[in-house]
């Protein structure tokens, strides 16, 4: 069974189209990448995914359950990190798995996925301070934790990296890598060429709310004689 | 330099979604003013009654000279039955009812009696000026009495000389007939009785509205909206979750708010006065039902303030659309403490209906009259409101709105726009 299947999705708001007929398919136990500058659709392909934002036009499913008509089901399975996502304030970081993992079990089950949660964001101590004593970095990986920690089938990773430092870009890409490897599909967006290089089985590249090409970076690479996925990009664009 | 730092704070903090609120209210307060009617306009009518003179003696010709400049009157004969009907009919203030034997009574060194028979139309503020001008008339009547006992003779007792008449007074308050007490103290024990709840309904609105605007707004800042609306819960839970929370956030702040004001308020408090003597005591149900007011009415103040929240763009924003909460809510407070429910124009009737705060600000005095209709009506339309606030929050919930209001259009539609361009 495929993770997600999008099938020319449209999506407008008002009289903008912010996506034009996009079709991608991710397998389970798969990392898929949307590729693309700022405004290409990425943010709006994947809150369409994660129930957030209606269609316009188009299909959608996940795991089998289609959308918007099972958004409930979807969400029992799905796990989505928003660009720049905050946490409560006022919450410790380990208040905030808590309140997060009560949604997905009671009792034990929901201790075990609090446990997980803190090995993930693997924060120490400063676990049981204020969210809004964290920096930057340690929010994000408290984030990712939280989206992780529920072991989803799908998680939806929007710029999973997005303003930490090398060293904690690469933490959380290991995150992710280990999650994929205990069974979690993930569909994430990046314009972070190189991330994307290291982190994705399959990408889509997406502009102006179109795919202008998709496949594995080493396959994007050769059709556009490129040295790398950013130049491929470009010349895909043209 | 300064000029520059002005120019830019003024850009900032006066824009269209700050200052539409401000002039609707305005509109609002001064249309509420000049439909409720001017104080002084009203304290300079003549009061409407009917006199019944079964004396028809030298003070009583005094009594009625003053009453007949001073006061239109409707009614003057000797059937204080048909004088009733009368001043009911007319829509008129009270019926004197000046018996036989005053002015032998008077000049026997004992005070005359004077009969006074009340329609009292409301127990709001305003509504007891009328009477207060009949209470002045009296006042002109024993000035007149007085003045001829000192002209005609120095052996009148001072104290008879002083305070001529004494009053026998009943007054008829929506089918309730109250004896030994003037409409004016009627209307002020009532409003003592009732006063309090009001504030604390305002207090309660104002506190937890505020909260749940604010947890809207800050939901948007802190971008947690987003990650809430993915989980395994359904949209209804959230909203319904929110209201509780922020009713219990309220019911905190306001608890301590009252207690500071009811001290205050004790300060003041003269007297206790026992509501059974006159038939007003409230029951257990009449209590539960108050409560159950004030509980609708909490509720669908919430669930308009969620849906108000989901226009809060940021927690700055979320303050700006408590303000309307605020207003509506001393509107309702306003009205119901100064004019009573029967007595405001049609128009005006229709607004405090509507708004659902008024229905527990109203509860208690109208419970006192045994006019349960308006109560329970209140709180049926208090509850179909709150349940259609509830909708229609759960419906934006479920929609793009939520994400994709201003804050989004400007943010994600406009980074959107903007790449595109690029």
């Amino acid at each position: 069974m495929k993770a997600v299947e999008v099938r020319e999705l449209v999506k407008d708001y008002g009289n903008f189209r912010a996506i034009n007929g996009i079709s991608f398919e991710v397998n389970e136990g798969e990392i898929f990448g949307l590729i693309g500058p700022n405004g290409a659709g990425k943010t709006t392909a994947l809150r369409v995914v994660a129930t957030l934002l209606q269609i316009t036009s188009g299909s959608v499913t996940v795991f089998g359950y289609e959308l918007p008509k099972e958004a409930g089901e979807v969400r029992k399975i799905i796990s989505y990190l928003p660009e720049e996502a905050g946490a409560y304030k006022n919450l410790t970081g380990k208040e905030y798995l808590n309140f997060i993992a009560k949604f997905f079990g009671e009792g034990e089950k929901s201790q075990n996925i609090v446990q997980r949660g803190l090995e993930i964001a693997n924060l120490g101590e400063r676990i049981n301070d204020k969210v809004d004593t964290y920096s930057k970095g340690m929010t994000r990986r408290l984030l990712v934790g939280r989206a992780l920690m529920v072991n989803p089938r799908l998680a939806i990773l929007d710029e999973p990296t997005s303003g930490l430092d090398v060293l904690n870009a690469q933490e959380v890409r290991k995150i992710i890598n280990s999650s994929v490897e205990a069974g979690t599909a993930v569909l994430l967006s990046s314009h972070n060429m190189l991330e994307v290089e290291l982190l994705c089985h399959r990408i889509a590249l997406i502009n102006d709310g179109k795919i202008v090409a998709s496949g594995t970076t080493a396959e994007l690479k050769k059709e556009y004689d490129a040295g790398n996925i950013e130049e491929a990009f470009v010349k895909a664009i043209k | 330099m300064i000029g520059n730092i002005v120019k830019k704070e003024f850009k900032e903090l006066f824009t269209l979604s700050t200052l539409i609120p401000i002039v609707v209210i305005a509109i609002v307060f001064a249309s509420v003013g000049q439909m409720i009617g001017n104080i002084g306009e009203t304290m300079e009518e003549k009061p409407v009654i009917g006199i019944v003179d079964m004396d028809g003696g030298d003070f009583s010709d005094i009594a009625m000279a003053v009453l007949t400049e001073r006061a239109e009157l409707i009614y003057d004969g000797n059937d204080a039955e048909e004088g009733l009907e009368e001043v009911r009919k007319e829509n008129g203030v009270a019926l004197l009812v000046i018996p036989e034997n005053f002015s032998q009574d008077i000049y026997a060194n004992h005070p005359g009696e004077i009969e006074i028979y009340w329609i009292m139309k409301g127990a709001g503020m305003m509504d007891s000026i009328s009477s207060g001008t009949v209470e002045g008339l009296i006042q002109a009547v024993n000035q007149g009495i007085s003045t001829k006992l000192i002209q005609e003779d120095s052996s009148f007792d001072p104290a008879l000389v002083l305070v001529p008449t004494t009053r026998v007074e009943t007054t008829f308050f929506k089918g309730k007939e109250v004896e030994g007490l003037s409409a004016s103290q009627l209307g002020n024990m009532l409003s003592s009785q009732s006063i309090a709840i009001p504030i604390v309904v305002m207090m309660l609105i104002i506190m937890a509205g505020a909260s749940v605007i604010s947890s809207m707004g800050m939901e948007k800042e802190n971008k947690t909206l987003e990650t809430l609306l993915t989980l395994p819960v359904r949209r209804s839970h959230i909203v319904i979750g929110k209201i509780v929370g922020s009713a219990l956030v309220g019911m905190i702040m306001a608890g301590i708010y009252m207690i500071g004001f009811s001290r205050y308020m004790s300060s003041f408090q003269i007297s206790d006065v026992n509501l059974a003597d006159f038939g007003l005591a409230l029951g257990m149900q009449d209590y539960l039902l108050i409560g159950i007011s004030l509980f609708t009415a909490l509720l669908a103040g919430l669930s308009l303030c969620i849906v108000l929240g989901t226009f809060a763009k940021n927690y700055r924003s979320a303050q700006a659309l408590v303000f309307p909460i605020t207003a509506l809510a001393m509107i309702s407070m306003f009205i119901t403490m100064f004019k009573d429910f029967d007595t405001i124009p049609a128009v005006l009737r229709i607004l405090v209906f509507a708004i659902p705060f008024s229905h527990p600000m109203m509860a208690m005095r109208a419970l006192m009259m045994d006019n349960y209709s308006l109560v329970i009506g209140g709180i049926a339309y208090t509850a179909v409101f709150t349940v259609i606030m509830i909708a229609v929050a759960v419906r934006i919930f479920n929609s793009d709105r939520l994400l994709t209001g201003s804050v989004q259009k400007r943010v994600g539609l406009g980074k959107l726009v903007w790449g595109f361009r690029r």
